[in-house]
């Protein structure tokens, strides 16, 4: 798409321009579509209705819920400190955004095309913790800072089972380039770096404990980054109030919730990138085509995110000590024990 | 109007003020918690002594919902016009606290009761304890972050209002259970009501055992925490299912009895430790559960021999009890609930003192969590399951 792009228009700011909307146009439509899913699939679980007058079925809610919020008005406390006040959201935003970047859509379009792209989504996705901790020390409110200084800790932990999980897929396709990763994994369903890639059945079978495990862990640790149940403690509403959003309103509030939903499909987009083999098709060439990927990759990832609501509304939450206990005692280990075992199979 | 942001002229930051040398400044933060916070359950305000999320020490502060309840009792015009003061004490379990103040009068009085009334007041109150237990089983639930069970036990509680409304009109301040009697017989189709309820019940229970109770989120959140020892317990003098969760087998309902309970079979639950220690939330939470569960087959027993009768005995509009003093106390869903009515005669009380099991229950909260966490007080606070409408009276 880039080279197209560039026939037609050359080498001028207008191309990067419409290089980078895509993600920013998907990211909207996608949070539009998830808080009514959200919303309707914790009603189905507890025996409501949900959004019913909006529109059939409250479709035109989310619409109507943006619209409310562009109407509020802007409050900044007056302890508040402004400018770090006024652009927490927005940087905590920005590392959202910057993932997309380096997150394929099919294979003819992404974002940025660099060699290290899981590497930067994973780097990129640390401003977020910035932004988290400028909200909570901004807005001068203990339960705020509280909120933030678990966010911060919870973050900086949960992004290294992340990155050895990103590791253990990399090992085994041998390249941080997502497109690359992906089409290491092409040809259906068993290629996928989950059942143990592409390779000789033996290998494959050998490396089928290592890989699910590291799966599963990407995926919890994906979930307690974007602060969702039972992970959930920096908006903790029992505890904190609403953590480091608490003195938020309007439309920077909408933000955070935003950059919230656009890091869930983030995560899952990674993970799907990575174990189950991004935009190509589970059936080989069957449905395969650029096309076809970018519905493949927006089914997978959004398999994940409804994964994550479906858990969201279903677990209680876990405790500070208790959600590092988990991060630092339980799921690294594995990892370590992951790394090692592939690292073994592959040499052998 | 622009905040000066200066440091203050005591604050330390140099080294040679510093007491300890060198070393970064730590501090206790004192935090205040209500009485607008979510987990307050209502206007209760804790002021927090933390040191990181290490809690130092709780101090309660309350009185943010007094309404002058026992002033209000003795400057009514007649006994009878206490009782919707009554029900706005602890508003989720208004028939039992009608039903306590009802039996004092009653004491009084030296009154007989009628035999269907006994039982339409059993029914009740065991109706409404069911339905006080699931909202301390539900906000119990959201404190520890799970909502779903939360909007379950709702949607069974909705279903007892039901049966209030369409007795009495009111679906929550009932002003049902009247000195002598009560104000209407039981509508028609009540009694299958109340049997399909008692059925449909069990199902919701095991639902919530299963997403909640056993949840292993939810006996970390809960076993081992706020643990409350037997004899500590028992010198505070903390009542209901905080009393029996620390494994004391204690309650009114069959150790003073008071009504018809002792003609049926239940039995008395009591905390056994089976998540972690005996006394901790999770035991207090369990025995919530248990006792919904005992309750429902109180109900299906009285509801299957209720008798016919009067509902009301012959007493005079304006009751003049010979004067005297009474205290009785009965089992509300939080624990003991007392009357203290002094009589001079008159038609209405020279003085009445309600023993408020919630707030006795309180006053054990600073003692059992202290060196807990922040998250965990959230835990305690819910598992001693305060109104503050009887707290503050």
């Amino acid at each position: 798409m880039e080279e197209l792009l560039q026939s037609i228009i050359g080498e001028s700011w207008i191309l990067y321009v419409l290089l980078a909307a895509p993600p920013l146009v998907f990211i909207l439509v996608y949070a539009l579509v998830t808080v009514w899913t959200e919303m309707k699939v914790s009603a189905h679980m507890q025996d409501r209705l949900a959004y019913m007058y909006t529109g059939p079925h409250g479709v035109l809610q989310p619409l109507a819920d943006i619209l409310k919020l562009l109407q509020k008005e802007d409050t900044v406390p007056a302890a508040a400190d402004k400018p770090l006040f006024i652009m927490a959201p927005y940087l905590v935003f920005i590392g959202t955004y910057a993932g997309f970047a380096a997150l394929p859509f099919s294979s003819a379009y992404i974002g940025s095309d660099i060699n290290l792209g899981a590497f930067y989504i994973i780097a990129v996705s640390s401003i977020v913790v910035v932004g988290l901790l400028m909200a909570g020390w901004a807005s001068n409110n203990k339960w705020s800072i509280f909120g933030a200084m678990r966010s911060a800790a919870q973050i900086v932990s949960y992004e290294i089972p992340t990155a050895l999980a990103l590791l253990v897929a990399v090992m085994i396709t041998g390249s941080l380039n997502l497109q690359d990763v992906i089409r290491f994994q092409e040809g259906g369903i068993l290629n996928w770096v989950v059942f143990g890639g592409p390779l000789p059945v033996v290998q494959k079978l050998l490396l089928l404990p290592f890989t699910l495990t590291a799966f599963l862990i990407m995926f919890i640790a994906g979930v307690a980054e974007v602060n969702r149940t039972p992970f959930d403690l920096p908006e903790a509403e029992s505890e904190l109030v609403q953590g480091y959003n608490t003195e938020y309103s309007g439309m920077k509030f909408a933000i955070f919730y935003l950059a919230e939903y656009a890091n869930m499909y983030l995560v899952s987009g990674v993970a799907a990138c990575l174990f189950l083999g991004g935009w190509s098709s589970p059936f080989g060439d069957f449905m395969s085509g650029p096309l076809w990927g970018v519905f493949w990759i927006v089914v997978k990832g959004y398999f994940f995110v409804f994964l994550q609501i479906w858990i969201r509304w279903t677990l209680p939450r876990l405790r500070v000590d208790q959600l590092m206990y988990t991060s630092w005692k339980v799921l690294i280990p594995f990892l370590f024990a992951c790394l090692f075992g592939v690292g073994l199979i592959l040499v052998l | 109007m622009k905040e000066s942001r200066t440091l203050p002229t005591d604050y330390v930051s140099s080294p040679e003020r510093t007491s300890s040398g060198r070393t970064l400044r730590t501090d206790e933060m004192i935090l205040n918690m209500g009485p607008q916070h979510p987990s307050t359950h209502g206007v209760l305000r804790l002021e927090l002594v933390v040191d990181g999320e290490i809690i130092v020490d709780v101090i309660p502060h309350i009185g943010y919902l007094h309404r002058c309840f026992e002033k209000h009792a003795e400057h009514m015009t007649n006994y009878q016009q206490v009782i919707p003061y009554a029900d706005r004490m602890d508003y989720l379990s208004s028939m039992c606290n009608d039903w306590a103040y009802a039996l004092a009068v009653e004491k009084l009085l030296k009154l007989e009761i009628p035999e269907r009334v006994q039982y339409i007041r059993l029914i009740m109150a065991e109706l409404q304890r069911i339905a006080s237990h699931l909202i301390a089983v539900g906000t119990y639930a959201i404190d520890m972050g799970a909502f779903t069970p939360f909007l379950w036990c709702f949607r069974d509680r909705e279903r007892i209002l039901d049966l209030f409304e369409m007795t009495c009109g009111a679906r929550l301040l009932y002003n049902y259970i009247w000195v002598g009697g009560v104000s209407h017989d039981l509508p028609p189709r009540f009694v299958e009501k109340a049997k399909d309820f008692c059925r449909d019940f069990r199902k919701t229970l095991k639902e919530v055992h299963d997403v909640l109770t056993y949840n292993e989120i939810f006996i970390k959140r809960t076993a081992n925490v706020g643990v409350l020892p037997k004899d500590v317990a028992i010198n505070y003098a903390c009542s209901g299912p905080m009393l029996r969760g620390s494994g004391v087998d204690w309650d009114l309902r069959r150790d003073d009895p008071y009504g018809i309970y002792d003609r049926f079979e239940w039995a008395v639950q009591i905390g056994k430790g089976e998540a972690g220690t005996v006394g901790d939330c999770w035991d207090r939470y369990m025995v919530r559960m248990r006792e919904m569960e005992e309750s429902t087959k109180l109900i299906e027993q009285a509801v299957a021999s209720i008798p016919e009768g009067n509902v009301q005995s012959a007493i005079p509009k304006r009751i003049r009890p010979e004067a005297g003093e009474v205290y009785v106390r009965s089992e509300s869903p939080r624990g003991e609930l007392g009357f203290y009515v002094i009589s001079d005669g008159t038609a209405s009380p020279y003085r009445v003192k309600a023993r408020a099991p919630a707030f006795v229950n309180l006053s054990v909260l600073p003692e059992i969590s202290r060196g807990a966490m922040v998250a965990d007080l959230v835990a305690i606070a819910g598992s001693v399951d305060i109104v503050l409408g009887e707290v503050d009276r």
